[in-house]
């Protein structure tokens, strides 16, 4: 038997380009228990809604994080929206779903970029990240950001994309798709790749959905939900299934990411093809009183915006869950019997936004 | 347009335990915990989902009321009742792993109780 | 851009970053922007470091990180604040928890403003700072005048 020995990994670390700690306790080469601790970019920024009108609250909810930015602010509008039972018209769902779509693209080749990294496949990181520019270039000629969007606004979106720009950018998803899947070759069938992911961090399907994994680390596990199937914005129009695969390791986790890039090509040119004409956005009259979950899929799973309104221009109450906190459980699971060497690919492997986390 | 139904059911704190382990029991998955202060007391919601059906039970409490921990259950509800801890200063009893207000570190103790605010004004004043 | 001699290295550390500006900063290395073709290479050791590229505010959490990893990069060095959060706090200076830019902790040399702050005027930012840092270096060398020696230089 062995001393036992806790290493501290991070705030800053070279795999992480975010902060989180982690005190690792170790036997020999092998963790035997893990302790989360976060902190290092809370901001608190949710006691705002003091401060900021519901409308201007929007910025910030979309600041929540920079990877996922337009999505948290959708999840924002779509919470007030319900609350104060404003009929978004059917455009406006359509283009929220176009740039989701993309944001999910760019989140994806930017996680693959950087697993790629901590398994020390440099070659694969730079050639993840210039496929996303492609996909930044679109959102920022769409939208006018390439990170954070503003696009979104309670009611509808504050800027149409014309039918021709939409038919180029389907044409271009052509080009796009083929590249991805000389890419997702190298991540799906190269040996080095396979030696470093398969059988590393083991989350059985049990685990998985009693922990409250959600996301690519759920489906990754066989626990196929995808809050998309409840029907928000516009994909209550639209054919898909969520991706699962049933391993439950590294592997599994980044093969439903890699097939999810594929779905979200496919989501786009579906929204594209079923686009209807006609407004953008509905004014917003009066103040919201009421209280709503609002739930939307991110990249990396469940997100959840709860909001409670009196009925003044200021929310009483903005609440947002993050995928990351609700997959940290998980990974405290994962790392426990894994070795040490192993850490930062399986830490990477639930792609923590430590931004979104703390908020 | 509704997106989902939300049904919303507020309990007493004695019979919060029985109606976790119900849901756990029906197989639900926890979706999240949260801490709301309305007025002066909080409100907790406990929400939990299976295939897709969204339910919430709520508890409202004084600040000093002790909560029972609902880790033994759902044991990845640490993270949120610690969080719950550190923000609100809510009492958990029980939790599996208690980070003893270090989980989420802050500035000042139990920040969301009363927000305060600071650098009112332009920043080129600060 | 006759100073780009050398090739110094940067670390970049995210402070209250919403991340925004972190993959920003990342995505300058990346095939598109390439600011490795300047001889500039990202490194997760201060000890290695040049150029020290901050995002994000401060907070009571990472002060004394920042401070830490300021400390032990070598002299000479520049730091750059990346985004309007490391600038002044930005939308969150209002914040319990944000004590507002990065210099209000350590001496800062080159602002880049954004939200997020585009990888161009990141490029920017470094390539400005690498002008302020040849001249601390110099008056490292010959703290009286400032000037350098011819000796050495080349």
């Amino acid at each position: 038997m062995s001393r036992k020995i806790v290493i501290p990994f991070g705030p800053q670390h070279p795999v992480l380009p975010e902060p989180i700690h982690l005190d690792l306790v170790l036997e020999d080469e092998t963790v035997v228990d893990v302790i989360p601790s976060i902190g290092y970019i809370h901001r608190g920024l949710e006691t705002l809604v003091a401060k900021r009108e519901f409308t201007e609250y929007v910025y910030i909810a979309e600041r929540t994080c920079g990877i996922c930015s337009f999505i948290h602010g959708l999840t924002y509008c779509q919470g007030v929206e319900q609350i104060m039972d404003l009929e978004v018209p059917p455009r406006a769902h359509y283009l929220r779903t176009i740039w989701s779509e993309y944001s999910r693209l760019h989140s994806h080749l930017l996680w693959l970029g950087l697993f790629a990294d901590a398994m020390g496949f440099e070659n694969l990181f730079m050639n993840s990240w210039r496929l996303r520019e492609f996909v930044l270039d679109i959102l920022e000629e769409t939208t006018g950001g390439r990170v954070i969007q503003g696009s979104c606004k309670i009611g509808g979106v504050r800027k149409d994309i014309s039918n021709e720009k939409l038919a180029s950018m389907a044409a271009d998803l052509k080009g796009f798709e083929a590249e991805l899947s000389d890419l997702s070759d190298v991540f799906l069938h190269d040996d080095s790749v396979k030696s470093r992911l398969v059988d590393v961090g083991k989350l059985t399907r049990t685990d998985a959905y009693d922990l409250g994994a959600m996301g690519p680390v759920a489906r990754g596990s066989g626990v196929g939900i995808d809050l998309r199937k409840t029907g928000y914005a516009a994909y209550r129009d639209l054919r898909f299934e969520p991706v699962t695969e049933t391993a439950g390791d590294s592997y599994a986790r980044c093969a439903v990411r890699v097939r999810e890039l594929f779905g979200s090509i496919d989501l786009i040119r579906q929204a594209i093809e079923k686009i209807p004409e006609g407004d953008i956005e509905v004014k917003v009259k009066g103040n919201p009183d009421g209280e709503y979950f609002s739930r939307s899929e991110q990249p990396r799973g469940e997100l959840v915006h709860y909001l409670k309104a009196n009925g003044s221009k200021h929310l009483v109450r903005s609440r947002i869950r993050t995928p990351t906190l609700t997959n940290i459980p998980p990974l405290v699971k994962m790392l426990q019997g894994c070795e040490l060497a192993d850490v930062p690919v399986i830490v990477l492997s639930i792609d923590p936004c430590i931004g979104c986390t703390e908020r | 347009m509704k997106i989902e139904e939300q049904t919303t059911i507020v309990i007493g704190v004695e019979h919060l335990i029985g109606r976790v382990e119900q849901f756990r029991k029906g197989g639900y998955r926890l979706v999240q915990l949260n801490c709301s202060k309305i007025g002066e007391q909080f409100e907790i919601n406990y929400c939990f989902e299976r295939e897709y059906r969204f339910e919430n039970i709520r508890i409202v409490i004084d600040f000093e009321t002790e909560v029972p921990s609902i880790s033994g259950m759902y044991w990845g509800a640490f993270v949120y009742e610690n969080e719950m801890h550190d923000l609100y200063g809510v009492a958990v009893k029980g939790m599996n792993i208690d980070f003893q207000g270090n989980f989420i570190r802050t500035s000042v103790q139990y920040p969301f109780r009363n927000p305060s605010f600071q650098g009112e004004g332009p920043c080129q004043e600060k | 851009m006759t100073y780009l001699k050398r090739s110094p290295w940067i670390i970049h550390y995210d402070a209250s970053s919403c991340n925004g500006c972190d993959i920003e900063v990342l995505a300058c290395l990346t095939p598109m922007y390439d600011i490795e073709r300047f001889g500039i290479v990202n490194t997760g050791n201060p000890k290695h470091a040049d150029v020290f590229v901050v995002t994000g505010s401060i907070n009571e959490q990472n002060k004394a990180v920042i401070k830490n990893i300021y400390d032990q990069i070598p002299n000479p060095k520049v730091v750059v604040a990346v985004g309007i959060c490391a600038t002044s706090g930005g939308v969150f200076r209002e914040c319990y928890n944000v004590c507002g830019g990065i210099d209000k902790i350590i001496p800062v040399d080159v602002y880049v403003p954004g939200c997020a702050a585009r990888p161009e005027s990141i490029i920017d930012g470094i390539v400005k700072s690498l002008g302020i840092l040849e001249e601390k270096r110099l008056k490292m060398k010959n703290p009286d005048t400032g000037q350098s020696s011819t000796v050495g230089r080349k």
